[in-house]
């Protein structure tokens, strides 16, 4: 059986599974090129899986797994977890899913692209059938544009919950009420961890990676409820995708799933694989602020505020305990932690005390208050006007720094987004480059660094569709820029103190300071 | 299968006991006669200590039995305590299981605000003992009992509160809105407000997120306004804003308008209407309309700002606008005949049906004050009549009535031509409307009985229409949830239950006594090691916050050591067991700990000797008992680590605890970060240092020691030496009395003295140059002072409750001195007077960053009640609280210029040890006023 499967899908294998039984798919799904398993994943705690394979002509139309129903399966699943020696489990055929069980949380999960195409299902009770995803494509008909597709949907018997991501939408089906940032975050969660194992969270490298992708899921989500979504946890259980791994599966046969349990679930800090080990132990901090701003017309700050996160990349052997300080903490006004920070510590001491995880994540992430005063390091002197009656109008903005610092102000970006009529624009920057691009309307100009004896401009006309009344209003300039080694707010990190180790880490501290949402309105 | 899962649940790893809870929901799926076991089961794992299964069970718990409550009881507060450590997904189940828990069982809050009299710090810690401390602690807070005060709020209540109010700074934005709305429908009123800088953070979330956040912040800011309006300007628009987010945006921030802030929030407006995007527009003038609705100040200059939106060339806007000035012009007709008449020549050109609508109606309904335009645009319209819209066709009829009833003679044709089109018309709601009018107005044989009351019908006043949100009854629905979100009940949504009239009996939730087996002397101990055990079980209270000392790191280091020791050892020995052992490893410390102590102390003094300079003096002489008696900890817990012979498996973070002695031990020296010195003003207020240095480079140099110098006490300072003042000298005192002009300002005498031998003249205060926020009530110009003679004057200065220095110049008629008054913290406050209880309460709101607490010793010299409140009172211009304990000082002020309180409390022991805590939203005065009083206390 596992034979056959391979056969008709060449590319990725079927997920590990001990026993594979063929039940009558043909007859539920009603069509005759559908197959389905039902298969045990060794991996998925308490629950058994089946996997639909839907073909038509040799085409993987899709491909299902949802949780299935059986008592004695269940039940000896539990045992052997124990046991951990998936032996003597064999023989039992699995009992067909399409129980329309009520129950909590996440059902199903549906990826659309963004020309429409369901092209990845995936079930945790009984299978959903895809005209679900209807309503959600006339709301988002309705809606126009992308961004404005609701997340919530009230379907007759169902209830969409949708986010967008990296041009993909990820359509939860719940049937009863759960908190809709529940599932919301948890959808995130499920890109973020796309993201981390695959660099990308794209259509593509989901289709790449299908096998993992559903074990990831199964291994994420137990009966619609989050068990394991920690990004050390789950690469403990399901390794990522590398060139070699998957030569040496193709040809051993074997999986790239762990078998054993992850160490780290049961102690007290689930966010930590054990056993870590590197030859060179570092720690390395980011902290990056960004500048949310709205200007006014006159120049004027309307708005601002830093927002800021600390990243870190700590690659340190065994159980290193952390702690970081800041010369003057108090600036940070709210913050929201990483689990593994403990809060105490910080409320008494304004110091961060954590055993990180292994690896990449966000430490915290901290506001700035706008009481505070934010330094705008650049300003645009802009003037852009239409001409009544004709078929075009004036644009030229200038950017020059202010406030920077002493540092120089690089990779700045102007986007503007130009009002429907415009037809073309035909400038000349004294800087970079600029394009436009006349379906979306968007002016893009490259800027780069800012020198301030000569002060980067952007003029030029622009034609308007004749005959069309001019816009009513200017549009508004977003602006991108950054500063290397300056936090805009002040922060500094005082010391970083490792203790529970003995070897002496590599420590290292980056600061940039990026613009965020920082509009210039004219 | 059922077996499975007793036999899981019951098994010794808590991975399989939490996969256990997670087949229960799954179980009962399947086979629902199986439920009474199932619960059985869940009982038994509710029961369970570890953090890992917590989240699970409760999820089991409300998807199989939500409605057995009774099962929670005795695991409320363990539940409370673990909710910290339980995974995201556990926590948002669990909260939202405590929010349904906590309205059936407390007394609502907000019912009376009398019921906030009561003392949460000593409740607070009482029930954290019964949890923490285990079954033991039992009797112990029986005897505090009595001499607690009645308290109304349930101690399990504020537990709750308590713990989940970390979580408002998790990662997880799931976690964060359920406990915002576990706040919003369970806090006391003064407490709600917390949640919002939480939710304002998600705001730059992803816009899903801010979808649901920003639907759930519009529900709030119409009961709890206020919550909100400090960030009202994180909720301006951007033009790259998804619509949806931007309409939300905008009606919270209609909400948030009042007549203070409506002047920014409307020129915000003004910069919305030119977007491009039409139905954020259309949006926007609705906005417009609630304002002015809402805040009558404002009406006409909505009013006039809308007509102007009439010549606009988009016909949406213009619709919109129509629709909205309808709205208020009804509100205060008599004067808006310009504006009708203005509407009026618009039906030429707007052809969106519902504005046509609405000029219509409003040209009937105000006929009498267009008596001569009114006839004419029913001419037009009856000109058009087929060729409009249902909705237009109505208001034609009604047009048409009203007019026939005004103004018979002229419109009495156009009139009956209107109807019997309408009569053949396709709509029957049309033909339906025409007859009843004809029947109504005409005069006919027979049915004269109507068509005489046929004007007050047609043309009663009618009321304005009342502009709402559209979140106004959403709050029904529980926050955060499905049902909130849509409207409308989503399946399965369980009802907030509505708070209960009298409470239920809190002592279900007292956890039994179980058999113990080493009860010697246990309680005895128990009160000594309250003020640093309490920190090792991870609850550390912010009495805790002075205990900044170099030693405390190790401290805690250990204690997670010993935090994940105990959850190995659990997961090995039965509960009971393990309870046994936690009380025995912590008995076996304290003993080691005593005997050690004394041996640690002599290694101990070198060590805080070595310090040295680090720490500030008086903070190294009180610390090192502290100090030492945490770096005890840390020994002791690793000598104990090694030979508990009742651990099975020595985890596998013990070795830590070694390493971080020595590393902490090593690293004393140069461990010294500002953090942990008391307070470091310069740093905080960096930027008002640097103006106070401009200044200083101007004073005179016989000013600089008062300026850097600390000033205390009410005693006289000098502001200028008679030598640089070439004759006149001038001291100031701080009066403390308040200043008759101004509040907010701090009342000065300033003593003038001519020693020169020529008489002075014109004495007045010339262009001070102050910091921004500082502004000083001069004194009346002296006309002379003759040699030899004195005078005194007084001024007021608004320090906008800083320490920064007001710089003035002192003028006389030849010469111009540069002075500076530098206030010292304690005077910037004046004192109140309230009761204990209130005292208590007002402590209560103002914990966590708020809350600055100091270890000390007092000295011999001052261990008088008399000695103490003198020195303090000196130092700080506070009043004394009236206290029940004879060990306790409580003085309360408040700040001039902001009118934040300032709690402060020194707790004396007999032995001369003391702490000072003190409570202000104004964290720099705080530090500095702790700071202060230390040193006159100490001195």
């Amino acid at each position: 059986m596992r034979e056959r499967l391979r056969c008709c899908e060449p590319g990725p294998r079927l997920p590990p599974c001990l026993p594979v039984f063929l039940s009558s798919g043909a007859e539920r799904r009603g069509t005759p090129e559908a197959q389905c398993f039902s298969a045990l994943s060794p991996r998925s705690s308490g629950s058994l899986g089946s996997l639909t394979v839907l073909r038509r002509g040799g085409k993987v139309l899709s491909r299902t797994v949802s949780w299935s129903t059986d008592h004695s399966n269940l039940s000896a699943w539990l045992l052997l977890w124990r046991r951990k020696s998936p032996t003597d489990l064999s023989g039992r055929p699995v009992r067909g899913c399409g129980l329309d069980e009520p129950g909590k949380m996440i059902h199903s999960l549906f990826l659309i692209n963004c020309s429409g195409d369901i092209f990845l299902e995936k079930h945790w009770k009984s299978v959903v059938s895809q005209s679900v995803c209807d309503y959600f494509f006339e709301a988002q008909e309705k809606a126009v544009d992308v961004e404005n597709v609701p997340p919530v949907i009230s379907t007759p018997h169902h209830y969409l919950i949708s986010i967008y991501r990296d041009k993909l939408f990820f359509v939860s089906v719940i049937q009863t009420e759960v908190p809709p940032l529940f599932v919301i975050e948890f959808l995130h969660r499920v890109a973020d961890t796309f993201q981390d194992y695959f660099g990308e969270c794209s259509e593509a490298a989901i289709k790449d990676n299908v096998v993992i992708v559903y074990e990831l899921l199964e291994e994420m989500l137990d009966n619609g409820f989050p068990l394991a979504t920690e990004s050390n946890i789950l690469k403990e259980l399901i390794k990522p995708p590398t060139i070699l791994r998957s030569v040496v599966n193709s040809i051993t046969g074997s999986s790239n799933v762990g078998d054993t349990l992850p160490t780290g679930q049961l102690s007290n800090i689930p966010w930590r694989r054990a056993g870590v080990k590197y030859t060179n132990n570092e720690a390395y901090f980011d902290v990056v602020e960004e500048i949310d701003a709205i200007i006014d017309k006159s120049g004027s700050t309307v708005f601002a505020e830093i927002q800021g996160v600390i990243d870190a990349c700590i690659k340190l052997s065994g159980m290193p305990d952390l702690s970081l300080s800041f010369m003057n903490p108090r600036l940070l006004d709210d913050v929201s932690f990483h689990p593994c920070i403990r809060f105490k510590r910080w409320e008494s001491e304004r110091v961060l005390s954590f055993i990180p995880p292994d690896g990449n994540f966000r430490l915290i992430s901290y506001r700035v208050s706008s009481q505070n005063l934010v330094a705008i390091p650049v300003y645009v002197k802009h003037s852009i006007s239409f001409k009544e009656n004709s078929s075009c109008g004036r644009f030229d903005i200038t950017i020059g720094p202010k406030q920077n610092m002493g540092k120089t102000i690089e990779g700045i970006t102007v986007t503007v987004h130009m009002p429907k009529v415009v037809l073309n624009m035909n400038l000349t920057p004294t800087q970079g480059s600029y394009t436009f691009d006349p379906v979306t309307k968007v002016l893009t100009w490259d800027v780069g660094k800012i020198t301030p004896q000569k002060l980067p401009s952007l003029k030029g006309l622009v034609n308007l569709q004749s005959g069309a009344p001019k816009p009513e209003e200017n549009p508004s300039l977003n602006i991108q820029f950054k500063i290397q080694q300056l936090a805009i707010s002040g922060l500094k990190v005082n010391r970083l103190d490792m203790y529970g180790e003995k070897y002496k880490p590599f420590k290292g501290v980056k600061y940039v300071t990026k613009a965020g949402k920082f509009q210039v309105r004219t | 299968m059922m077996l499975a899962i007793k036999e899981a649940a019951s098994d010794m790893s808590p991975y399989v006991r939490k996969t256990a809870a997670h087949a229960i929901p799954k179980l009962y799926s399947l086979d629902s006669d199986q439920k009474d076991q199932l619960i059985e089961v869940i009982e038994k794992l509710l029961a369970d200590k570890t953090t890992l299964v917590a989240g699970s069970v409760v999820m089991a718990f409300e998807e199989v039995c939500p409605e057995r409550i009774d099962l929670i009881h005795k695991n409320y507060r363990k539940l409370c305590n673990l909710l910290i450590d339980v995974e995201e997904w556990g926590q948002v189940v669990i909260i939202s299981m405590l929010t349904r828990y906590a309205r059936t069982q407390f007394l609502s809050p907000t019912q009376n605000e009398s019921l906030l009299e009561e003392n949460p710090e000593k409740a607070f810690y009482g029930s954290e003992e019964d949890e923490a401390k285990g079954p033991g602690s039992e009797e112990a807070t029986a005897t505090a009992l009595p001499a607690r005060k009645p308290y109304v709020m349930d101690p399990d209540h504020r537990l709750l509160l308590r713990n989940t109010k970390p979580l408002l700074q998790s990662r997880s934005a799931a976690v964060v809105m359920a406990v915002a709305q576990l706040y919003f429908h369970l806090a006391p009123k003064a407490e709600v407000g917390v949640i919002a800088k939480a939710l304002v953070r998600l705001l730059r979330s992803h816009s899903e997120v801010q979808y649901v956040v920003l639907q759930n912040v519009a529900t709030m800011s119409i009961k709890r306004r206020g919550m909100f309006e400090p960030y009202l300007k994180s909720f301006y628009i951007r033009s790259t804003d998804p619509t949806q987010i931007k309409i939300l945006k905008l009606e919270v921030l209609t909400n948030l308008a009042n007549e203070t802030n409506i002047p920014t929030v409307l020129r915000e407006f003004q910069t919305y209407i030119r977007s491009m995007d039409k139905d954020f527009v259309a949006a926007t003038i609705q906005a417009i309309g609630r304002c002015a609705t809402n805040i009558g100040r404002v009406r006409d200059t909505c009013l006039n700002g809308l007509v102007q939106l009439l010549s606009n060339r988009d016909e949406l806007v213009v619709a919109e606008s129509v629709v909205v000035i309808k709205k208020l012009l009804q509100m205060q007709p008599a004067q808006h005949g310009e504006i009708i008449k203005h509407l009026a020549k618009l039906t030429d050109n707007i052809q969106v049906p519902m504005a046509r609508a609405s000029i219509l109606w409003l040209i009937g309904e105000y006929c009498e004050h267009v008596p001569r335009i009114a006839p004419d645009v029913l001419r037009k319209m009856a000109k058009s009549f087929t060729a409009e819209e249902d909705i237009v066709k109505l208001q034609v009829i009604n047009l048409a009535a009203k007019l026939y009833l005004t103004n018979s003679k002229q419109t009495k044709l156009l009139t009956q031509y209107v109807l019997s089109l309408a009569k053949y018309d396709q709509n029957y709601d049309i033909r339906d409307r025409a007859r009843f009018t004809r029947q109504l107005i005409v005069p006919s044989e027979q049915g004269g009985a109507l068509s005489r009351h046929a004007k007050k019908l047609f043309l009663a006043p009618k009321p304005a229409p009342v502009l709402e949100s559209s979140f106004k009854d959403r709050d029904h629905f529980q926050l955060g949830s499905l049902s909130h979100l849509l409207n409308a009940k989503a399946t399965g949504y369980q009802e907030l239950p509505d708070w209960p009239e009298e409470a239920p009996d809190p002592s279900v939730r007292n956890v039994e006594v179980p058999e113990w087996t080493k009860c010697s002397n246990r309680e005895k101990r128990k009160e000594k090691e309250k003020p640093f055990y309490s920190d090792s079980e991870g609850e550390s209270g912010p009495t805790e916050s002075a205990d900044s000392d170099p030693g405390s790191e190790s401290e805690s280091d250990s204690k997670s050591s010993s935090e994940s020791g105990s959850g190995e050892s659990n997961s090995e020995s039965d509960n009971e067991d393990q309870e046994d052992d936690e009380e025995k490893g912590r008995s076996s410390e304290s003993e080691q700990s005593e005997e050690e102590g004394k041996k640690k102390m002599k290694k101990r003094k070198k060590v805080s000797e070595g310090q040295g300079e680090g720490t500030s003096s008086d903070e190294g002489s009180d610390s090192s008992s502290s100090s030492s008696e945490s770096e005890m900890t840390s020994e002791t817990e690793e000598e104990q680590v090694e030979p508990a012979s009742w651990r099975k498996k020595t985890p596998p973070s013990s070795k830590s605890a070694p390493a971080a002695k020595e590393i902490s031990l090593l690293d004393l020296e140069d461990f010294t970060p500002p953090s942990v010195q008391p307070v470091s003003p310069p740093m905080v207020v960096s930027t008002s240092l640097a103006t106070d240095l401009e200044g200083l480079t101007l004073t005179d140099s016989s000013l600089v020691p008062s300026l850097l110098s600390p000033v205390l006490g009410v005693g006289r300072q000098e502001l200028l030496h008679r030598v640089a003042g070439e004759g006149l000298a001038v001291d100031y005192t701080f009066s403390r009395q308040p200043f008759s002009g101004d509040p907010h300002m701090v009342s000065v005498h300033i003593h003038f003295s001519n020693s020169s031998d020529t008489p002075i003249k014109g004495l007045h205060v010339g262009t001070p140059k102050l910091p921004a926020g500082i502004s000083i009530q001069e004194f009346p110009e002296i006309e002379s002072l003759a040699p030899g003679e004195s005078a005194t004057a007084i001024m007021g200065i608004n320090f906008c409750d800083s320490t920064q220095a007001a710089n003035f110049q002192l003028c006389t008629q030849t010469r111009q001195f540069y002075v500076s008054i530098q206030p010292p913290v304690g005077e910037l406050m004046a004192p109140v007077f309230m009761s204990e209880n209130e005292f208590k309460k007002e402590q209560g709101k103002l914990t966590g960053m708020n809350e600055i607490t100091e270890k000390l010793t007092l000295p011999d010299t001052c261990r008088s009640d008399h000695v103490v409140v003198q020195k303090v009172t000196a130092t700080a211009n506070l009043g004394r609280v009236p206290c029940g304990t004879s060990d306790e000082y409580r003085f309360a002020g408040r700040t001039l210029t902001s009118g934040s309180l300032v709690l402060l409390t020194l707790d004396a022991q007999p032995t001369g040890a003391a702490q000072l805590t003190v409570n202000s939203e104004k964290m720099v005065i705080g530090t500095m006023l702790v700071k202060d009083v230390v040193q006159a206390l100490t001195q």
